[in-house]
């Protein structure tokens, strides 16, 4: 259970964008009739992708009202849930995975980067503005550790150097390119695969 | 070593591409219809005979779950849950299905339904793999626009909707009942158990809930045979695995392999030996966070399935194997894992709440040899009092691994923990609770 609370700062009003609703209303769909609640997660995340990554109290009020549930019922959910982020982030949001697997093969070289590039604290904006980073747990890459997210792609098989471009990259406004930086493209033990050989030179 | 030819992932490395036609040309979708026509005893009957056992970490039998499915669809409907929130420390093999194998999984899905007579099946996929979430999605949207799923699906005169759920960052939404009530817009916090989700699942209907993996290695189990899977591995344990090896090897890697392989081959053949040698070992974790850690010694002759890791006093759990060694502080190893329980406990029952924070506290004390000698006996206790005194698993999760490291690593922590008893040594210590009592003695 993870501690957060919601920025002091509020924006007054929310209202969904008509991608938004167009997205919103396809959502809703999926589940059966009466069961509309089911949608609040998908569409704190609509909300989320609208307001600059974070979301405002307005958003879960307006949310309740879309999905006819109270909104002590969303509030709920947007504070249980770790990726919802209740406070302003950068645009460039960065999460690095520090739990064991990734601990022992120097994920802590990661956060030093980022401390050196971002900002000192964690969930901090960076000088101009632009990025904030946070320790995280588990991101399900283990095998490619170290590694990070940064919005929604990861970056694996990292090391601080390769961290330190990234970073780089990213305060000057560019994208860097996602996935490996060893040149992986798959989970594939490197210069060492010995399955599936006939079809690696097919 | 597993021949190439009995690997169900073919595309685990993304040679042969995941889109529906490549995916047409390794097997998938050839006789969909034959194999349902056969009908759903003979599906579930063939699963029972291939012995296979639910890949996502408790290794519940799955022909039996689908059996406890009620045979006839009375008001309720009956669903289908795939369970891909993978958050286990150590595991990642449902995204490489997610990405490559994307089409097993939707057939998996298709034949599942028919099995246990769901028309509506949910994917439930962690927030953090969004990419792998949309690469699903276009293959569900392939398998639509080909007629696979959807209205009289692949021809098998069933109607079947796929839909992906994303979850937002909750590991304990793994647990299959906290994982319903995510579905259901509420905060992820488990279910008691009974009433089991195959009777009041899913909005209170009959649900069969399985693991990403165990889902896609289905179709290739009704075509080649329950008795071909069963062949592999050993009694009870059969069949072939993903095993994820990381940590401290050389080439860490995802490798599909036979059950009951050991433990030393997946380490020095697939993963390219321990960094530093093998001598250089110290410890290893076989089966995802929650799975108490195995010492170097027995590391030479385990093999890696469900009972003989039980026997062990360990599991096989997700089989994500995490490799520690010498180099590695084991101590502060745990009392990262022990960080990771006390940061995803729901808050529901308070023996976890409290105690996986209090573990987290103890170890990280320990890790600096600023613990005093009876705290080693007494982390062994809060552990006790965790565990089986929780609603899920969650509470057994984040005792045993810390259960481990006492078991196999006690020494260690003595050595290193030398203080006498905070009581007697009258020594300040801001977060003893008989504070009062060091008063009385001076």
């Amino acid at each position: 259970m993870s501690l957060k609370r919601p920025a002091k700062d509020q924006p007054e009003a929310f209202e969904f964008n008509s991608s938004s609703l167009e997205a919103a209303n396809t959502i809703v769909a999926k589940y059966p009739e009466g069961k509309q609640q089911s949608a609040v997660m998908a569409l704190l995340y609509i909300a989320q992708r609208q307001n600059n990554n974070w979301i405002p109290l307005a958003a879960m009020k307006y949310i309740a009202k879309f999905l006819d549930m109270p909104y002590i019922k969303v509030y709920e959910v947007a504070t249980f849930y770790s990726m919802y982020n209740l406070s302003p982030v950068g645009k460039y949001f960065i999460q690095v995975c520090t739990t064991t697997p990734c601990m022992i093969r120097g994920a802590n070289k990661l956060v030093e980067a980022c401390k050196e590039k971002i900002s000192k604290n964690e969930s901090e904006l960076s000088a101009e503005k632009k990025c904030s980073w946070i320790e995280v747990e588990c991101l399900g890459a283990c095998v490619n550790a170290p590694m990070m997210q940064i919005n929604d792609d990861y970056y694996e098989d990292l090391d601080k150097e390769k961290t330190l471009k990234i970073l780089d990259k990213i305060l000057t406004g560019e994208t860097p390119k996602p996935g490996s930086y060893r040149g992986r493209i798959s989970n594939e033990p490197e210069n060492n695969r010995k399955t599936l050989m006939d079809l690696k030179n097919a | 070593m597993l021949k190439d030819q009995d690997r169900i992932f073919q595309n685990l490395y993304n040679n042969l591409g995941s889109d529906v036609t490549s995916s047409q040309k390794r097997g998938d979708w050839i006789n969909t219809k034959e194999l349902t026509d056969k009908g759903r005893d003979w599906i579930i009957n063939e699963i029972k005979d291939s012995q296979l056992r639910g890949r996502g970490g408790a290794g519940f039998p799955t022909g039996l779950k689908w059996s406890f499915a009620p045979k006839e669809v009375k008001s309720r409907p009956h669903y289908l849950v795939i369970n891909g929130d993978e958050s286990e420390p150590g595991t990642c093999k449902d995204r490489d299905i997610l990405r490559f194998e994307p089409h097993k999984l939707i057939e998996g899905c298709l034949l599942a339904s028919y099995a246990v007579q769901a028309h509506v099946c949910y994917i439930y996929i962690r927030g953090e793999y969004f990419v792998d979430g949309q690469k699903l999605q276009a293959a569900i949207d392939e398998a639509y626009e080909k007629n696979l799923i959807g209205k009289n699906a692949a021809g098998t005169g069933w109607d079947l909707d796929i839909y992906i759920h994303y979850g937002a960052g909750a590991y304990i939404c793994g647990e299959e009942t906290a994982l319903l009530e995510s579905i259901e817009g509420k905060k992820g916090q488990p279910r008691l158990k009974p009433p089991f989700p195959a009777l009041i699942g899913l909005y209170g209907c009959p649900t069969i809930i399985n693991n990403v993996e165990t889902i896609a290695v289905v179709p290739t189990i009704l075509r080649r045979g329950g008795k071909w899977f069963a062949s592999l591995g050993r009694e009870k344990n059969t069949g072939t695995k993903i095993f994820c090896i990381s940590g401290n090897v050389n080439n860490p890697c995802n490798v599909e392999e036979e059950m009951n392989i050991p433990l030393k081959e997946l380490i020095e053949v697939h993963a390219g030996g321990v960094i530093g040698g093998w001598d250089n070992l110290q410890a290893v974790i076989p089966g995802g966070s929650s799975m108490p850690l195995i010492p170097k010694e027995k590391c030479e002759t385990l093999t890696m399935d469900f009972d003989s890791l039980v026997a062990e006093k360990s599991g096989l759990g997700t089989a994500g194997i995490v490799v520690i060694n010498k180099d590695q502080d084991i101590i502060k190893c745990m009392a990262r894992i022990a960080r990771f329980y006390k940061h995803e406990s729901c808050g529901q029952c308070t023996p976890c709440r409290e105690g996986s924070g209090w573990m987290w506290r103890m170890l990280e004390r320990m890790a600096k040899g600023e613990a005093s000698k009876d705290e080693v006996d007494m982390l062994g206790d809060v552990t006790k009092q965790i565990e089986g005194h929780t609603i899920c698993a969650f509470g057994e999760g984040s005792s045993w691994p810390v259960q481990g490291l006492l078991r196999h690593f006690k020494d260690e922590i003595k050595k290193r923990n030398k203080f006498d008893p905070i009581v007697k040594e009258n020594k300040n210590i801001p977060y003893l609770v008989d504070q009062h009592l060091l008063d009385k003695n001076a």
